[in-house]
């Protein structure tokens, strides 16, 4: 059985999905920011899949910046999330509803 | 022969982890597991000859993302274990079902029935394959992204700034009363 870029897609979909499906799940805020790097992992897959396949190097490059702004998105919602439980200790999704119409 | 089994035994790395990300109770636990999917990630770039992005990938997701994760957790103290049971409202599970599966088949169907290549776009950086990977990614960073590749710094700065400003404790606002804002 040889390894194609289907293969790649497959899984990185199956990561992607379960990223998804955590978030939808998880009322912890850190778990699930911990999802949204699954699926951005997933995504990332694909794009260096694609890359190889294409014998193309701009999917690697996209890689790269993903890579970046998923830091800064780490560090800002982390920053919320603190910022939040600092205030509120044990709170969930659920419980921010204060912007709610 | 070798690709196949590295990729299976890293794949089953990976979609354990990931399941260990959202099954675990304890959030400390999913970090951990989130880590197992990471490096199984880096092997699979490995083997797809992505050798500075795997480098990259374990040194800031391993080694920076995960690490900013736990020390949030401990920093809060919020390593209680959750029950997954009381904590999903009944439809939201089967909401959060379907969507997987019906996005998944959307996805494999389309892997599946996609044979040719989904671009005829023409390779603009060169070759991704062989030695050069570094020399290649860089010359495509620093030539046809070069303003992208700025922007990400002005990104940075302001994640940066913007953290310190979300986490700093207000001074003027220091005796909030911290009242127990788990019952809501």
């Amino acid at each position: 059985m040889e390894i194609t870029t289907g293969w790649y897609l497959v899984l990185g979909a199956l990561l992607f999905v379960i990223g998804g499906t955590g978030l939808l799940i998880r009322r912890n805020p850190l778990v699930m920011l911990m999802c949204v790097e699954l699926m951005l992992n997933g995504v990332n897959l694909s794009f260096v899949a694609f890359a190889r396949q294409l014998d193309d190097i701009g999917g690697q490059t996209v890689v790269f910046f993903v890579l970046v702004v998923a830091a800064a998105e780490v560090v800002v919602g982390l920053g919320l999330v603190v910022a939040i439980l600092r205030r509120q200790p044990g709170t969930t999704a659920d419980d921010l509803s204060a912007l709610k119409g | 022969m070798v690709d196949t089994v590295v990729f299976i035994v890293a794949a089953a790395i990976c979609l354990t982890g990931a399941l260990g990300v959202i099954l675990a109770r304890n959030p400390v636990h999913s970090a951990l597991m989130l880590v197992m999917t990471l490096f199984g990630i880096a092997v699979q770039f490995v083997a797809q000859e992505a050798h500075f992005l795997a480098a990259v990938q374990v040194i800031v997701y391993a080694g920076a993302i995960v690490v900013l994760f736990l020390f949030v957790i401990m920093l809060l103290g919020v390593d209680r274990a959750q029950n997954l049971e009381l904590s999903v409202l009944p439809v939201q599970k089967w909401a959060a079902l379907v969507f997987a599966g019906g996005s998944f088949a959307v996805l494999a169907l389309l892997v599946i029935v996609v044979k040719e290549p989904v671009t005829g776009a023409e390779a603009m950086g060169g070759s991704a394959t062989g030695d050069e990977n570094v020399r290649l990614l860089a010359r495509s960073l620093f030539s046809d992204y070069v303003y992208a590749f700025e922007l990400t710094s002005l990104l940075l700065v302001i994640a940066v700034i913007g953290a310190v400003v979300l986490a700093r404790k207000p001074k003027n606002v220091s005796d909030v009363v911290t009242e127990e804002g788990s019952e809501a």
